[in-house]
């Protein structure tokens, strides 16, 4: 491939840069650390050149060019501060603002607007245009995103990305000319988990936040940086707050992890950050719930365990909570109530922390769109882990195989479904089916386990089975790891690492909920919501929940003590790759709650056995003594290899899937907390009967 | 400083509300399916989408001129493609109606030399028979439909209108008139439309010459 060469002149002066063929004006003024103002234009999206915004005068050429889609060339002399580069900018400005209105004063892009902060900078003062502006219906489309289509500059980055990247094509343009209109054109509710993107990318303020409207101005938000916890993939957020209450959550960009996206369940469901908590401790009295202070509620959990033996105690936690948090739960349980009864595995996975390998995904995200062929076996990646789908579409758009063994479900793209139970995986390992041989043949083979597959009866022996497959097909070698567990939830991973499931016989989830059914604990400690019908937690026990929100497995509780929310702790996060990430408080718990391990470490102070840690630093070394990796964050370790399960017999039940477009907006006690994700979810049920009835 | 009024959206764009549908589930009939083969035939397997426009003026012959909801979904899932793809494509072309139209599609032409050999008579003439007044509506008995349109390439012999899949040309008001009049009384298009036109057509007659 051969070099070009092209200079970039500005004010600063001539610069010359190299760039490949095939790379754009743009490209090469990038490459020349220039900037040039652009709307349409955006580096994760396809070219369009439909805004100009973006021309430059080229010497030699007659008229400016789009430099977002104009190819460099050798020699090219671009000027990038010329009279008539300068007065292009001013043109086209001219006319992208004779049909926007101007509303600044009520618009909630306000303050963080690509066209505001561009007239600024390289518009005029006046404009030619004495005409009226056109007026355009707003759309509705959904509880998500609100619509001012009148402020639409038709730069169509919203259609580009749910068309390639989101894979719902139900954003179009239709009309022409000035009677153009950017919308699904028969009024209906977006379906995609990943529309807020589109309130990012949208360089004005025709698509904005929906519940954000009217509540904040962006110069008013102090900002956190932070890491999402609606599902495994550790998504990089901001979380923007004012006044101690978080009004939003955005993305930052994240190349290794979320690109610069983000799900909508991350994006959307602030608001149950403030519904519905539990702000201050609570015990029954007279069969009621009622606010106490702290030392009363320690108070009846010391009266409920005395004379208790240790085997009639149990502790359940759920899947929300970060490492420090499930260190801190475990030691509890197991060092100041010397109790082994205790789990972190709701949905009775049959992994532990004795095979690290056997959770996680070995292969980085960043390093999927590798792959050259990929097996699916009883996941459903569009809905347990968005981002990771966006990436796997992006491999099936390259024409790369990608085929399922499990529900058919909708992807956003094609796949072949090879059957829905376990026992094809044998026929594919020994080649009896064609993508078996795909498999063979590929170089860098993916195969991504869901991690309901370990929730089965027999689930080592399909564990065990899948990664013989992967071995057998190369996807574990030195070069390349393409065998991968995909957890859906944010706290599992950590969880696992901290061991927070029995490790002397003591009961497992199954055999606590059975002694539960059977009045035969007298003690239960709950973590949060366990993702199990709340008849099955029933029991004459005495619950103690430490929790966040007032749910309906928190009400039937004795005491209930208040816990902080991700957004109010520093806390380290591990996502489905095995990354251990921290995400920083940005508010206060609110009212009495406290961060989980202080409430751990002072109640085994006032049973007289405290933990050994005093401060988070003293937490995080304990945390490092177990398990090395969370010595540094944001580092990537693949674990030794070691084949998980174990040889067996596999059912031929089918492979179910826990999280579908039925449930996604409410699998987990955040999102049912959160009166957006509520409605969202409506919304696809109130959809799905309208076909249905059709 | 001037004012001028709000710019007029073109009546064809649906604008917030729901658009129009017919509420069938429809589907191509026989003749149809044959038809819908020959023009997928066309193009090569995967590029289904090609065949898009072809088939949307094919499923607006079938709904009586216009373009139901029903019906760009329709050739959407003959071609394969998300419903919005064919939305964009029969709501960008003027002549694909998205609204119901009359039994006669009067389209005439009022762009520049139609105007200046008098289109403004044919316009009040369509306008006084249909009883309608301005462009895009439909006379109460739903015998016509009115719409105003751009060169249809019969310039030379302009003032013309298209009616249906006929033109006339060399109209005036008074011409115009019969035509109408002839059409609502159940009469054969063909006795004014279609006429050969010697002045563009020397092959046809041979009165070139004269002509000229
Ligand atoms: S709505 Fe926003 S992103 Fe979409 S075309 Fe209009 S200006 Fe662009
Ligand atoms: S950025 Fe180049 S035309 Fe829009
Ligand atoms: S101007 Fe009327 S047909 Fe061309």
């Amino acid at each position: 491939m051969t070099n070009l060469t092209l200079t970039i002149i500005s004010k600063q002066g001539e610069v010359e840069v190299i760039v490949p063929q095939g790379a754009t004006v743009m490209d090469a003024i990038k490459a020349a650390e220039q900037q040039v103002p652009h709307f349409c234009y955006h580096k994760r999206l396809s070219i369009a050149g439909n805004c100009r915004m973006c021309l430059v005068e080229v010497e030699g050429a007659p008229k400016p060019v789009a430099s977002c889609h104009w190819p460099a060339n050798d020699g090219m002399r671009v000027n990038l501060d010329s009279e008539t580069t300068i007065n292009a900018r001013k043109g086209t400005m001219e006319l992208l603002l004779a049909n926007h209105p101007l509303d600044c004063p009520i618009c909630d892009q306000g303050g963080e607007c690509e066209l505001q902060d561009q007239a600024v900078a390289f518009g005029s003062d006046r404009s030619q245009f004495q005409e009226m502006k056109r007026a355009v219906d707003d759309k509705e489309i959904g509880a998500k995103i609100k619509t001012v289509m009148t402020r639409c500059i038709h730069c169509m980055r919203c259609v580009r990305f749910a068309t390639e990247i989101a894979g719902v094509e139900e954003f179009g343009a239709t009309g022409r000319g000035v009677d153009t209109q950017v919308g699904t054109y028969v009024e209906e509710a977006l379906q995609s988990e990943l529309a807020g993107n589109m309130i990012d990318l949208c360089p004005v303020g025709a698509l904005t936040n929906k519940p954000y409207a009217f509540t904040a101005r962006p110069w008013e938000l102090q900002h956190t940086d932070s890491i999402d916890v609606m599902d495994g993939v550790g998504t990089h957020i901001r979380v923007d707050h004012r006044a101690g209450k978080v009004m939003r959550i955005v993305p930052r960009e994240c190349d290794a992890i979320n690109e610069e996206w983000m799900s909508d369940t991350a994006r959307f469901s602030w608001d149950a950050l403030s519904t519905n908590r539990l702000t201050t401790p609570m015990v029954r009295k007279n069969g009621k719930l009622t606010a106490c202070g702290w030392p009363e509620a320690f108070k009846k959990i010391e009266q409920s365990l005395k004379k208790v033996g240790r085997d009639k105690i149990a502790g359940l936690a759920g899947d929300l909570h970060c490492a420090e948090d499930y260190y801190a739960f475990n030691a509890f349980m197991k060092e100041t109530l010397k109790t082994d009864n205790v789990d972190a595995r709701g949905d009775g996975a049959c992994v532990d922390s004795t095979n690290h390998a056997a959770y996680i995904m070995h292969t980085p995200l960043a390093d999927i769109e590798k792959a050259d062929a990929v097996l699916l076996i009883g996941t459903n990646p569009r809905h347990e882990a968005p981002l990771l789908n966006v990436r796997l579409r992006c491999l099936v758009q390259s024409g790369i195989p990608i085929a399922m063994v499990g529900e058919e479900v909708d992807l956003t793209y094609k796949y072949k479904l090879l059957g829905d139970n376990p026992q094809v995986l044998e026929d594919i390992a020994n080649s009896k089916n064609s993508f078996g041989k795909i498999l063979q043949k590929a170089e860098k083979p993916l195969i991504i386990l869901g991690s309901n597959v370990l929730t089965r009866p027999d689930a080592k022996a399909v564990l065990f089975s899948a990664a013989s497959l992967a071995e057998g097909i190369g996807a574990v070698t030195e070069n390349w790891r393409g065998f991968n567990v995909l957890q859906r939830m944010a706290g599992r991973v950590a969880a696992l690492d901290m061991a927070v499931h029995p490790v002397a016989g003591g009961l497992e989830t199954k055999g606590i909920l059975k002694a539960l059914s059977e009045n035969k604990l007298d003690v239960l400690f709950q973590y949060g919501d366990i993702e199990v019908p709340c008849e099955m937690l029933q029991s004459t026990a005495t619950k103690i929940y430490i929790g966040i929100h007032l749910t309906e497995q928190a009400q039937t509780a004795d005491v209930m003590l208040p816990a902080a929310a991700y957004t109010e702790k520093n806390g380290l996060w591990t996502n489905i790759e095995g990354r251990v990430q921290e995400a920083k408080a940005a508010v206060q718990p609110p009212l009495q709650a406290k961060e989980d391990w202080k409430i751990f470490r002072a109640l085994s102070a006032e049973l007289g056995k405290p933990l050994p840690f005093n401060n988070q630093a003293q937490l995080r070394q304990a945390i490092v003594d177990i398990c090395a990796i969370y010595n540094e964050p944001n580092m990537l370790v693949q674990p030794e290899w070691e084949r998980p399960g174990k040889a067996g017999k596999m059912k031929d039940t089918p492979f179910t899937l826990p999280v579908t477009v039925e449930n996604y907006y409410q699998t987990n006690e955040i999102l049912r907390a959160s009166n957006t994700m509520v409605a969202c979810q409506a919304e696809i049920l109130e959809k799905r009967k309208v076909e249905e009835a059709a | 400083m001037t004012t001028v009024a709000i710019t007029p959206m073109n009546e064809q764009q649906h604008t917030g509300q729901t658009p129009k549908t017919l509420g069938l589930n429809l589907v191509w009939d026989k003749a149809e399916k044959a038809k819908v083969k020959s023009v997928l035939a066309k193009y090569p397997k995967g590029r289904e989408r090609s065949a898009t426009i072809p088939l949307l003026k094919l499923a607006q012959d079938k709904c009586g001129g216009w373009l139901p909801v029903d019906a760009m979904q329709l050739v959407a899932d003959t071609v394969n493609e998300p419903y919005i793809r064919v939305y964009e494509v029969a709501t960008f072309y003027t002549m694909f109606n998205l609204k119901p139209v009359g039994k006669f599609h009067v389209q005439v032409c009022t762009n520049c030399a139609c105007l200046i050999r008098g289109s403004d008579g044919v316009t009040k003439a369509v306008k006084d028979i249909a009883g309608v007044d301005s462009s895009g509506a439909t006379s109460k008995d739903g015998t016509f439909t009115f719409t105003e349109v751009e060169c249809l390439g019969a310039c030379v012999a302009a003032p013309m209108m298209q009616i249906g899949t006929h033109y006339f040309t060399h109209l005036t008001e008074e011409k115009t008139k019969d035509i109408l009049n002839h059409l609502k009384e159940g009469g054969d298009p063909l006795k004014y439309a279609d006429t050969p036109n010697a002045a563009s057509d020397p092959l046809h007659n041979g009165d070139y010459e004269e002509h000229v």
